[in-house]
């Protein structure tokens, strides 16, 4: 093991996290909301084959990656029109969005299959720091999304403690009768974080063909979706500390494909089982303590609101 | 004889609603209903079960919208499309079912809705904490609302309703869910912002409370005004009941002096955990022999519920045994208990007794569904005719036996689920709260079983909040506080008073 391929792993750790945070912070927002969607994988698919599409017929990255969150927001409304306004079951129709995104995702790109990408992200420098031994790769050499995420992270924290819009959010996925009296519309904000958590997974998925790999192919997201998912209950539906869990499960995916270039002799099948036995074990620590004190997870998750029924 | 104010002016009145129409399928819940609320009174607005109080003040709240009729505050005519609305015009209301969220924190709770667009947390507390203290309310804004008791839930609800600077107060029943100690510190409370030119609408069903608190008082009877704008000072307590109910209300008779049989339902030693973890209740030991009632007292909250469940096999106890007809049943399943001759009747109908979502039918079978089967089939005849023997037995007043329970009314729910588990002739019955919500009729009926189950020979254990209720019911009434047995009172000749005193002891020292 050399110092450029550990730098390599955490070049890969910084990136994976990423990738994981802004998927795992959409899915926070719909949550607190308290709308689970389950679709994030069919998601982050349409997020990546929309942005490279794209991104070989405009050119321009930025423009790409606005199409994908656009797109990741149209996917995610689906869902928010079925359980939201519907008041349909949000497990099935979640589901149902994985499907139907992983399918429309390999129905666009079926002409773009290998391919060679219109444009690309390019990482950004920064003037001086970016050239600091082990730092500078690590943190200062990024595609200009992990920055987006970090970003993302104090904004969704900021909104949903510090602002009126926030706790009405916050208040939503908690009790939606309660929301619904104190004079907030449940269906607006709860059909909008909905669609902010698919912009954000759409543009997690963007990051994918504007930067980690530049390519389409089927079935690129790889379950990355699922491991989001994971990491919201991991981190307590907590913006902070879902960043750290990000960046120990985007660890655990940079390491992977590396384990056998360290030589080391452990099965890389175990190590993409890590994020969710560590997810149960955080589940098992939830319902353990939940009999002293309220669980973290938002109590009205899961519950389609109709202002009649009693 | 009308009860109508002499002066009629409009203007003077903070509210004014006049000839409010609203109608549900198959129900007329207020059929022309005449309300005036002075500025900076306390007004209480009385009335039975399904009078049309709760549907009235939604009309006022915004909740509902009235099929006719006008709503003046202050003189000005308003219409409210949604709570938003009559919230802007300064009506606000604390609902019977607190609007709150267990994970927030009081601040949290008490300005959602109406919070600045960005919020500064610490700088918001102290702005709740100083609205708080110049009502005397006494609630810590920064601690999390599901470490509160339910006084002090109250407390936010209340604070909440300030927050949006609420002329016009609407409380529902607020007085259900306090301690008597508490009761006085909300009517402190009430006076102070009367005192600060706010108008309060007191619903209650509860006389001798109203008549310490407000200052007039409306009521309503089967959707319509029947005195409006009384002088409280100036009617008594018969006065009012008579135009509740129409005729004065027969007061249940005492029954006779029981000579009680054997031992039907022991606890010794007693034990078990609450919610939290922490005891409930200790060292709880008595009996209840055939051909008696035995009461339970106290302040909600003293381990009265989580006794019921111990005793019902709902929850595991910690420490000693229950026992039914002297077989010991600790261990038993609730199935178990129930074929061992246990009626239980809990304190939430609707989550623990019946099954909300389920037909009529289905739920009057959940019990005894083995015995309408052939095969592994439940026999649907066999489950309707049941169903309607129950119906017709204890009059319950329903519409098509298929349709789901949820659209019964309180007290024909309670008749049906009563029904059921007194109907396989129970030895020991155990009733939380069985009155609870209860009109004047359903009261009645509901007493009427269960002395009829005393007649009979059953052991009754009624734990009930309702000491009026207690005092003519029961053969021996004991009093829980603090998780245990605080003292026994024979109920012919103890006095409120020495009760009261029970329930409260220790009181101040276990402060939370």
């Amino acid at each position: 093991m050399n110092e450029a391929s550990l730098i390599g792993l955490f070049v890969a750790t910084v990136s994976f996290a990423a990738l994981l945070y802004l998927a795992a912070l959409g899915e926070l927002l719909s949550e607190k909301a308290g709308v689970l969607n389950l679709g994030v994988e069919g998601m982050m698919a349409i997020g990546a084959v929309t942005a490279f599409i794209a991104g070989v017929e405009l050119g321009n990255p930025w423009a790409a990656l606005a199409i994908a969150m656009m797109s990741g927001a149209a996917l995610a409304s689906v869902h928010g029109f079925f359980t939201v306004a519907l008041g349909a079951e949000q497990v099935v129709s979640g589901l149902s969005l994985t499907i139907l995104g992983l399918g429309l995702a390999a129905y666009l790109g079926k002409d773009y299959v290998g391919q060679p990408h219109g444009t690309e992200l390019v990482p950004v420098e920064w003037a001086g720091l970016s050239d600091i031994p082990w730092v500078g790769p690590i943190f200062f050499s990024q595609s200009p999304i992990v920055y987006i995420a970090i970003l993302m992270g104090v904004a969704v924290s900021v909104v949903l403690t510090n602002t009126r819009i926030g706790l009405a959010l916050r208040a939503s996925g908690e009790s939606a009768s309660s929301t619904d009296s104190a004079g907030h519309s449940v269906l607006g904000l709860r059909l909008s974080a909905v669609a902010a958590g698919g912009a954000l997974a759409g543009a997690s998925g963007a990051y994918l063909t504007l930067s980690l790999t530049p390519q389409w192919a089927e079935g690129l997201t790889a379950g990355r979706g699922w491991i989001a998912v994971a990491l919201v209950i991991f981190g307590a539906w907590k913006p902070g500390r879902v960043g750290w869990g990000a960046i120990l499960f985007g660890g655990t995916l940079a390491l992977k494909t590396r384990l056998q270039t360290f030589g080391v002799d452990f099965s890389p099948i175990i190590l993409s089982m890590l994020p969710y036995v560590l997810t149960l074990l955080i589940l098992l620590v939830i319902s353990v303590r939940s009999r002293k004190r309220p669980s973290p997870a938002p109590a009205g998750l899961g519950f389609p609101y109709r202002r009649e029924e009693r | 004889m009308t009860h109508s104010s002499s002066v009629v002016d409009g203007n003077q009145f903070a509210v004014h609603l006049s000839d409010v129409w609203k109608m549900f399928p198959g129900v007329v819940a207020n059929a022309g209903v005449e309300l005036c609320v002075r500025r900076g009174t306390i007004h209480a607005l009385l009335g039975e079960n399904g009078a049309g109080k709760s549907t009235l003040m939604n009309v006022l709240a915004g909740v509902y919208r009235p099929d006719r009729g006008q709503l003046k505050l202050h003189g000005q005519v308003h219409s409210f499309r949604n709570p938003a609305d009559a919230l802007s015009a300064g009506v606000g209301m604390v609902h019977q079912e607190f609007r709150l969220i267990p994970s927030f924190s009081v601040a949290e709770n008490v300005v959602l809705g109406s919070a600045p667009s960005l919020i500064q947390p610490r700088q918001l507390e102290a702005e709740v904490a100083a609205m708080a203290k110049k009502f005397g309310l006494r609630v810590d804004p920064t601690q999390p609302l599901w470490q509160l008791s339910m006084g002090e839930r109250q407390k936010v609800e209340i604070l909440k309703v300030l927050w949006r600077d609420a002329s016009v107060l609407i409380l529902d029943e607020p007085t259900t869910v306090l301690t008597p100690s508490e009761v006085d510190e909300l009517a402190e409370i009430l006076r102070r912002m009367a005192q600060d030119g706010r108008s309060i609408i007191f619903i209650s069903h509860k006389l001798h409370e109203v008549s310490g608190i407000c200052s007039e008082a409306t009521v309503l009877r089967q959707g319509k005004t029947v005195a409006t704008s009384l002088d409280m000072a100036a009617t008594d307590a018969a006065e009012l009941a008579r135009l509740m109910v129409g005729s004065s209300p027969v007061a249940p008779d005492r029954p006779e002096v029981a000579t009680p049989g054997d031992p039907l339902l022991e606890l010794t030693e007693l034990r078990a955990s609450g919610d939290r973890g922490i005891d409930a209740f200790s060292n709880i030991t008595f009996q209840v022999n055939s051909g008696e009632i035995v009461g339970i007292a106290g302040v909600a909250g003293n381990g009265q519920r989580e006794l019921a469940d111990v005793i019902a096999g709902l929850r595991p106890s910690t420490q000693g045994s229950v026992t039914l007809n002297g077989a010991d049943v600790t261990a038993a399943r609730p199935q178990q208990r129930f074929r061992a001759g246990l009626a239980y009747i809990p304190e939430d109908r609707l989550g623990v007794g019946l099954a909300p979502r389920l037909s009529i039918t289905d739920n009057a079978i959940l019990r005894i569904y083995r015995q309408q089967r052939r095969g592994p089939f439940i026999v649907a005849e066999k489950a309707l005719a049941y169903c309607k023997y129950l119906i017709t037995r204890f009059g319950v007043r329903s519409g098509d036996p298929g349709g789901p329970i949820a659209a019964l009314s309180g007290g024909n729910l309670q008749r049906l689920l009563v029904g059921r588990e007194l109907d396989g002739q129970p030895s020991v019955v155990v009733a939380a709260q069985p009155t609870r919500g209860l009109d004047v009729q359903g009261v009645k009926a509901i007493q009427d079983l269960l002395l009829d189950q005393r007649k009979a020979g059953a052991a009754v254990l009624l734990i009930s909040e309702d000491l009026d209720e207690l005092l003519t019911l029961t053969d021996r009434l004991l009093v829980m506080e603090g998780g245990v047995i605080r003292g026994e009172f024979d109920p012919r000749t103890v006095s409120r008073h020495e009760v009261g005193m029970a329930m409260l002891a220790d009181t101040n020292a276990t402060t939370r």
